[in-house]
């Protein structure tokens, strides 16, 4: 499952460590979940990242250096992750890593990367990815606390008190239900149920009955992504109830509309990135243009919707791009350096200004409160 | 000079393999494949005492490379336990786990057992799943480091990470593999054998089914925990997937596909199996095709599996 972008150096030749010739190209290692459970985040990561490499090299490279992307495909185990990153790193001698679609396979990926001081972008949402601070460790999603924050601030101001909650018991449901449990406090919020499902339930009635018995909930959370948040949205509305439903930025995509129904989707609100409303943002918005190109270049090369989770990768890829520019060259503590420096980086999921204490980069101002408003997602004021 | 024996024939193939392959190795990638082959063939030599010996089936030997794993990765932090006493925790554990579950369901034959060892190894996957207050839920959790690199270091012996844990496994492989092929010859080995053939048979002889049965599988699932416990180790991290369904059933597949009967056999089904994913990376959407068509072509024309099939035919030749 690699796919070698440039016709340049086929990995076979590296192995007889012939590579060392073509040195005037940048090697970028990914290993991404393209097929597997979390293939629905991967595909598009994996598409993306070949997208914009060949974008790229069209343009002349950076530098006047082009891109070789050996990418493969870890099918979402922490164990394959932790051989590809190796392999990545010993055997095809890459420059830097873009990967790790899962927090399992990440955190797997950075301790070989961190081992090696080869720089690392991961595309998954745990926070225990960049905290403690790693020193080659850099992640472009927001986390999960994030998105907890940006939905109890907008319940806030809503003046609800109680919520019910049904989380997945997916690695993403469970990681936020945790994060979303935690803080809750800080926002004078009461969680009055604590429901969950498993990712392949087909049927969450008998959850919701249970929060909608719970006495005072105000408004419903849903943290999970995949087909279960669809499911509770089809089953909350065949239920009626009339309390507010807030889902997760992991099921943030025009996908989910159809998956519910436009009429059951009506009404849900979720923390989501620019690019689910690329058309929406206003002229003078930073991220206007970013969104828009890569809106328009996924969209029109593999015809299918663009997601919150392709967008990391373009993000991880742009930060990559930015410091192997900035930086002048592409040696991995260069590449490093340069990316803790990277200030006002418009990407599409928020603008990143790194540090050498914070390797995230993004603030709560990233997620943007959107709504399903007559089958189309739409920006909350 | 006395003839060398089937025995140590085995042992000293195993141990020349592992010794001289890293002569050949173009990068350091290399190492990790080959630990995980190791311990892949670990694991597998377990199942080769239970499936190949026995005749019994089990879909459920990941549940104790789970138990392994997270034993090594809880015991540290919670109980205060070294790494490596934590593997012993684990396997023991592992022992006394595949005891009480392998009493009862030790009874059933043929399907009813696979279904059983089934259940079992997906209950293991779902507690570390939904603990998440203990394992870190889906997704994964931390494992200290086994700190036996940085003892050879200050014995002046300085392996990379890579190496250290090839060698390591290698030789954990070896003791293995020595073990089970003693256990081939001993009285209980024959007891193994004799039930694999016929039950019935082996019971009038005066073998206690049952017992011999129940051994062969606690046996299996310290092979299988010592396995998990090397991953866990080795990688510094762990997730529930180590015992989880598939990987049951690749542990088994390994086995079948070198010979269920034969320790070398087994080893080099494990070998095969793990290889093939990095080989076929290349050939991009194809490697389930090419796996599968594998699996298939074995089953037909070599049904005892890879290696004693070809072995035989070798011999066959020579006579």
């Amino acid at each position: 499952m690699k796919k070698t972008l440039t016709t340049t150096v086929p990995a076979a030749l590296v192995a007889l460590g012939l590579a060392s010739a073509a040195s005037a190209e940048i090697r970028l290692g990914a290993s991404v979940s393209a097929t597997g459970p979390a293939a629905f985040l991967g595909d598009p990561e994996a598409k993306t990242l070949e997208m914009l490499v060949e974008e790229l090299n069209a343009k002349g490279g950076i530098n006047g250096e082009e891109i070789a992307l050996v990418l493969y495909d870890d099918g979402g185990d922490a164990n394959k992750a932790r051989t590809f990153a190796t392999r990545l790193i010993e055997d095809d001698e890459v420059q830097a890593i873009i990967g790790g679609t899962t927090t399992g396979t990440s955190m797997s990926i950075l301790s070989v990367a961190e081992d090696a001081e080869i720089p690392f972008i991961s595309l998954a949402g745990a926070i225990d990815i960049i905290q403690p601070v790693k020193p080659f460790t850099f992640k472009t999603p927001h986390t999960d606390r994030m998105a907890c924050q940006k939905i109890f601030e907008d319940m806030q101001k809503s003046g609800i008190q109680k919520i019910g909650m049904i989380s997945g018991t997916d690695g993403f449901g469970a990681s936020m239900q945790a994060q979303c449990k935690d803080v809750v406090g800080e926002y004078g919020i009461e969680i009055a149920a604590d429901e969950t499902y498993d990712p392949k339930d087909a049927d969450m009635t008998a959850q919701l009955t249970k929060i909608r018995n719970a006495d005072g909930v105000q408004a419903v959370l849903n943290p999970g992504f995949g087909q279960g948040p669809s499911i509770v949205t089809r089953n909350y509305r065949q239920l009626g109830i009339e309390l507010p439903l807030y889902q997760s930025h992991g099921v943030a995509s025009d996908g989910f509309i159809e998956l519910a129904g436009k009429e059951a989707a009506e009404g849900v609100r979720l923390p989501g990135t620019a690019l689910l409303v690329a058309d929406l943002l206003a002229e003078d918005d930073p991220q206007k243009p970013v969104v828009t190109a890569y809106k328009a270049a996924y969209e029109g090369k593999f015809n299918e919707p663009v997601g919150t989770f392709g967008g990391y990768a373009h993000d991880g890829f742009a930060l990559l791009v930015d410091a192997v520019t900035r930086a002048g060259s592409a040696e991995p503590a260069a590449i490093r350096d340069a990316l803790e420096q990277t200030a006002g980086l418009a990407g599409t999921t928020g603008i990143y200004a790194m540090s050498p204490d914070n390797h995230l980069g993004l603030d709560l101002s990233a997620f943007r409160m959107l709504e399903v408003k007559d089958g189309r997602w739409s920006i909350v004021e | 000079m006395p003839r060398l024996t089937a025995k140590s024939a085995t042992l000293l193939v195993l141990a020349a393999l592992i010794a001289v392959t890293p002569f050949f190795f173009p990068s350091g990638y290399y190492y990790r494949v080959g630990a995980l082959i190791f311990v892949n063939g670990l694991a597998v030599t377990g199942i080769v005492i239970l499936t190949g010996y026995a005749g019994q089936i089990s879909l459920g030997h990941a549940g104790f490379a789970g138990i392994g794993g997270y034993a090594c990765a809880l015991a540290p932090t919670h109980l205060g336990l070294h790494p490596s006493l934590a593997g012993v925790l684990g396997a023991v554990i592992s022992a006394v786990l595949a005891y009480l579950v392998g009493r009862p369901i030790l009874r059933l034959r043929g399907y009813y057992l696979a279904v059983a060892t089934l259940g079992f190894g997906i209950l293991v996957a779902m507690v570390l799943n939904n603990e998440r207050a203990l394992t870190g839920g889906p997704d994964g959790i931390a494992v200290p480091e086994l700190g036996l690199r940085g003892l050879l270091k200050d014995w002046g012996l300085d392996l990379t990470n890579g190496q250290f844990w090839y060698f390591f496994c290698g030789i954990v492989l070896l003791i293995g593999a020595w073990i089970a092929l003693n256990l081939h010859q001993s009285p209980g080995g024959r007891a193994l054998r004799a039930l694999h053939g016929s039950e019935i048979a082996a019971g009038t002889v005066g073998i206690d089914v049952a017992r011999v049965k129940l051994q062969a599988f606690v046996i299996s699932a310290v092979y299988a925990s010592v396995a998990g416990s090397l991953v866990a180790l080795q990688n510094k991290f762990i997730t529930p997937d180590i015992a989880g369904f598939m990987h049951s059933i690749e542990m088994v597949t390994m086995a079948v596909l070198g010979g269920a009967g034969s320790v070398l056999g087994a080893i080099f089904g494990a070998g095969i199996l793990t290889l093939l994913p990095q080989v076929l990376t290349v050939l991009a959407e194809y490697e389930q095709l090419v796996l599968g068509l594998v699996m298939m072509l074995v089953m037909i024309f070599l049904r005892e599996g890879l290696l004693p099939s070809v072995l035989r035919k070798l011999r066959g030749r020579g006579e």
